[in-house]
């Protein structure tokens, strides 16, 4: 017994101080991506999936180009749980590691991402939050090491209401129409809800919000609602078990599942399958989209699990929506680390040199059609002021089997999201005594 | 041998009644103080400093303020989240809004806030006991999270409704370094730590120990229910508030309401579980076992099994060996840690020669 004690003890010992050891094994050419990753919880589902993506797409251009510009691209993952104490662990854990530190940190989590803010500041790591985090963020001049890239909640929220517009037959059709709000009752619901007001204002809609409390499996009085309030379309702001139990209440209700429309984070399969047939017909917004017949997906599959280096332990998820939003994440890095080496040589890149290469990143039509990428994200332009780059959602359906792409790419309300994102991030600007960069002499 | 009390002879009241009667222990106190006030810092690097040590000790002080509660006053709470969090919100507000605050003024008012709460959310604990006081603490979880979601006061009309933290300056010097914000939590719990070790010595802490015991035999020798339960409440929310402004200002700097939920809460109560119910330093042993073991377990696959295994087995194993360590420790000593180091302290006394 006492022998059992003392050798897991000096287990736990040994494993703390071999975290600190690894730190001075310098690498040489190789260019270190922490992964702040979650497989374990209430959200494994998508960690799995978009952490397994975007390390499978690593592994591709290992594989198939011998890194970036000759540059290995080596990683190491941290499992998070979702957890924000244990994420400032896995950013201080990672963020010394490899030659040159860790080259982006993208945690997945709004909560991490607030958790982090100010460090990576001064550690000088840039964060990537593609389509979750601080939406004012977008405003580099008072965020430079942040980058809350291709669209945000905000911008997302005035898509829906356009393509609402679009299958109403145009948006001045929208007057006197009638959107309900069936958000999760946390930070991340309450994002979509100043926006839309301001849409409803201006498109001459009523705006109906409806609050579920955290887990989101219990929606009986929001349903017996909107069954007496009697919205056109109801959209769905769901997170986890929240988004299959709001379609099952829907089918219930009698509710068309085709004037539901999804955010983000509830258009996955992992949230249709759950509700069966109840989910046919119901639209999610995406910013990238499902399917494994795009070129960069088969190039993994040849690749990558013809050697059987995948990282899906599922290979059937190859192409599932979390899947291909991991693949956008490797693209994205891959990219800005392309951009940052045409500037400052083929080497292993800084976290200064790497946040150069976001802010520079420039992912036309033409360049993701040499990714094999053409239609399964939108291009892309990052700038000093603008962080965000695009805007861009498009709309799938969910056919009972799969999701079906039914829009193009749609641009967001940009006139009105732009000041909104402006005046937020000059008042945070305020509280924390930031002086906004002067982009015009940004080289 | 070396631990022996054989020819100590206490010749005064004041020596009798000392914390650590013992010199061995006394000195071991005194090593270990002075280990983690001058060399931690020189020793330490900024990881262990940022990631490791400053929640350890943060946790630490939430599990001692629960611990006040449940381990000596014997009052089952599932809100210390929500205390956390009134700390935090409270501190933040008052830094915000009242100009030329103090910070450790505005922590203590924050820890104030959150005995005030407390002392609300206590009130049902008059009535009722055990399992069912564990509920109407678990509706302060709910309502303080929900409360400062709703009201966007709390928040400062922050658009996600987080706050971020502000500066700590204190009389012109400014806690930006790790070893800075370290030696100032350190010093804010060793403080705290202390209070908490002489409160539990001291006619109140006789009182609440009475009151967990036996309530009715408490109430006929002379102790005022009402009054030690809501004391114990109060005091217990100050600690619970501390380590959330702490949390807020020196670990995390931007939180959200929904950091400090439920989860949050069982751990801090499995923290005093493991550690020890009724134990000063157990629940410094917990937040150790709760705080650094699963972050150990990490690393070590991260080290020696990421090539084997594949990603998501590593991760569950993690969560396998934790969940199996935290039995294996309850069926060697239900008790906690603090047991453990106990009985090693008696067997220690007597050897070598236990006969």
């Amino acid at each position: 017994m006492k022998m059992r004690k003392t050798l897991s003890t000096s287990l736990i010992a040994a494993g703390l101080l071999g975290g600190v050891a690894a730190d001075a094994l310098a690498q040489s050419a190789e260019q270190f991506i922490g992964l702040p990753s979650y497989r374990v919880g209430a959200y494994a589902a998508g960690g799995s999936g978009i952490y397994g993506g975007w390390i499978d797409y690593m592994a591709l251009i290992n594989e198939r180009d011998g890194g970036v510009g000759g540059v290995k691209l080596t990683w190491e993952e941290c499992e998070t749980e979702y957890n924000n104490a244990r994420g400032v662990e896995c950013y201080e854990r990672l963020k010394k590691k490899g030659a040159t530190g860790n080259s982006v940190f993208q945690p997945l989590s709004t909560g991490i991402t607030y958790s982090v803010l100010d460090k990576v500041a001064q550690d000088k790591i840039p964060m990537v939050t593609i389509g979750y985090g601080r939406t004012d963020a977008a405003d580099g001049r008072v965020f430079p090491w942040v980058f809350p890239m291709i669209t945000t909640y905000w911008s997302q929220a005035t898509t829906m209401v356009k393509y609402i517009g679009s299958k109403e037959g145009g948006l001045d059709k929208l007057k006197g129409k009638k959107i309900a709000y069936l958000y999760h009752d946390s930070a991340y619901g309450k994002e979509g809800i100043a926006v839309l007001e301001k849409q409803a204002q201006k498109h001459g809609f009523t705006f109906v919000p409806l609050a579920v409390a955290h887990p989101g499996n219990e929606q009986q009085s929001q349903w017996l609602k909107i069954r007496q309030e009697k919205p056109d379309w109801v959209i769905l702001w769901g997170w986890g078990v929240m988004n299959p139990t709001a379609l099952k209440a829907a089918a219930k209700t009698g509710f068309s599942r085709e004037k539901m429309i999804g955010v983000w984070w509830s258009g996955a399969e992992e949230d249709t399958i759950p509700a069966g047939d109840a989910s046919k017909g119901f639209t999610t917004a995406g910013f990238n989209v499902a399917g494994a017949n795009y070129p960069v997906i088969k190039a993994i599959q040849d690749v990558v699990y013809k050697k059987n280096k995948g990282n899906m332990e599922d290979k059937s998820r190859v192409g599932s929506v979390y899947y291909n939003r991991g693949v956008v994440h490797g693209i994205i890095t891959v990219e800005a680390i392309r951009t940052a080496q045409a500037k400052f040589g083929k080497k292993p890149l800084s976290g200064e040199e790497m946040r150069w290469g976001f802010e520079h990143l420039n992912i036309d039509a033409k360049r993701l059609k040499e990714l094999g990428a053409e239609g399964f994200m939108p291009d892309l332009k990052i700038t000093c002021e603008d962080h965000e780059g695009s805007g861009k959602v498009k709309y799938q359906q969910w056919d009972g089997k799969q999701w079906k792409v039914v829009s193009d790419w749609i641009d967001a309300d940009r006139e009105m999201v732009r000041p909104m994102i402006e005046e937020s991030a000059a008042k945070y600007a305020k509280e924390k005594n930031i002086t906004p960069r002067d982009c015009s002499k940004e080289g | 041998m070396f631990y022996r009390e054989a020819g100590q002879f206490k010749t005064s009241y004041a020596a009798d009644q000392q914390i650590f009667p013992i010199t061995q222990d006394r000195v071991g106190v005194l090593l270990i103080l002075a280990f983690a006030f001058l060399a931690v810092p020189v020793l330490f690097n900024e990881y262990w400093l940022k990631a490791i040590l400053i929640p350890f000790l943060i946790f630490s002080l939430a599990a001692l303020g629960l611990n006040i509660l449940t381990g000596y006053a014997g009052q089952l709470s599932l809100g210390s989240a929500a205390f956390m969090a009134v700390g935090a919100f409270a501190s933040y507000n008052f830094m915000l809004r009242i100009d030329g605050m103090p910070i450790l003024v505005a922590f203590a008012l924050g820890g104030l806030s959150a005995a005030l709460v407390g002392i609300a959310f206590g009130l049902p604990s008059l009535r009722i006991k055990g399992f069912y006081l564990a509920v109407a603490t678990l509706a302060a979880q709910f309502f303080i999270v929900w409360a400062l979601t709703k009201f966007e006061w709390f928040s400062n009309y922050s658009s996600s409704g987080v706050i971020t933290a502000q500066e700590i300056e204190i009389l012109g010097y400014r806690f930006v370094s790790p070893e800075a914000k370290y030696l100032l939590v350190l010093a804010i719990v060793v403080l705290l730590a202390l209070a908490a070790k002489n409160m539990v010595r001291s006619s109140v802490g006789r009182a609440w120990m009475a009151v967990r015991d036996m309530d009715v035999a408490a109430e006929v020798i002379g102790i005022r229910i009402m009054h030690t339960k809501l004391l114990a409440f109060a005091v217990s929310s100050f600690y619970c508030g501390v380590a959330g402004a702490l949390y807020a200002f020196a670990y995390i700097g931007t939180v959200e309401p929904e950091g400090f939920n439920l989860d949050l809460s069982f751990k801090i109560l499995f923290m005093i579980i493991i550690g020890g119910v009724g134990s000063i330093v157990g629940a410094f042993l917990g937040a150790a076992f709760i705080v650094l073991l699963p972050i150990a377990l990490d690393v070590m696959v991260q080290e020696w099994l990421s090539g084997f295994l594949s990603p998501s087995i590593s991760s569950n194993l993690q969560l396998i060996v934790f969940g199996g360590l935290i039995i294996f420790f309850l069926i060697v000593e239900p008790h906690g840690l603090a047991r453990l180091w106990q009985i090693a302290k008696e067997k220690l006394r007597l050897w070598p020669f236990p006969h």
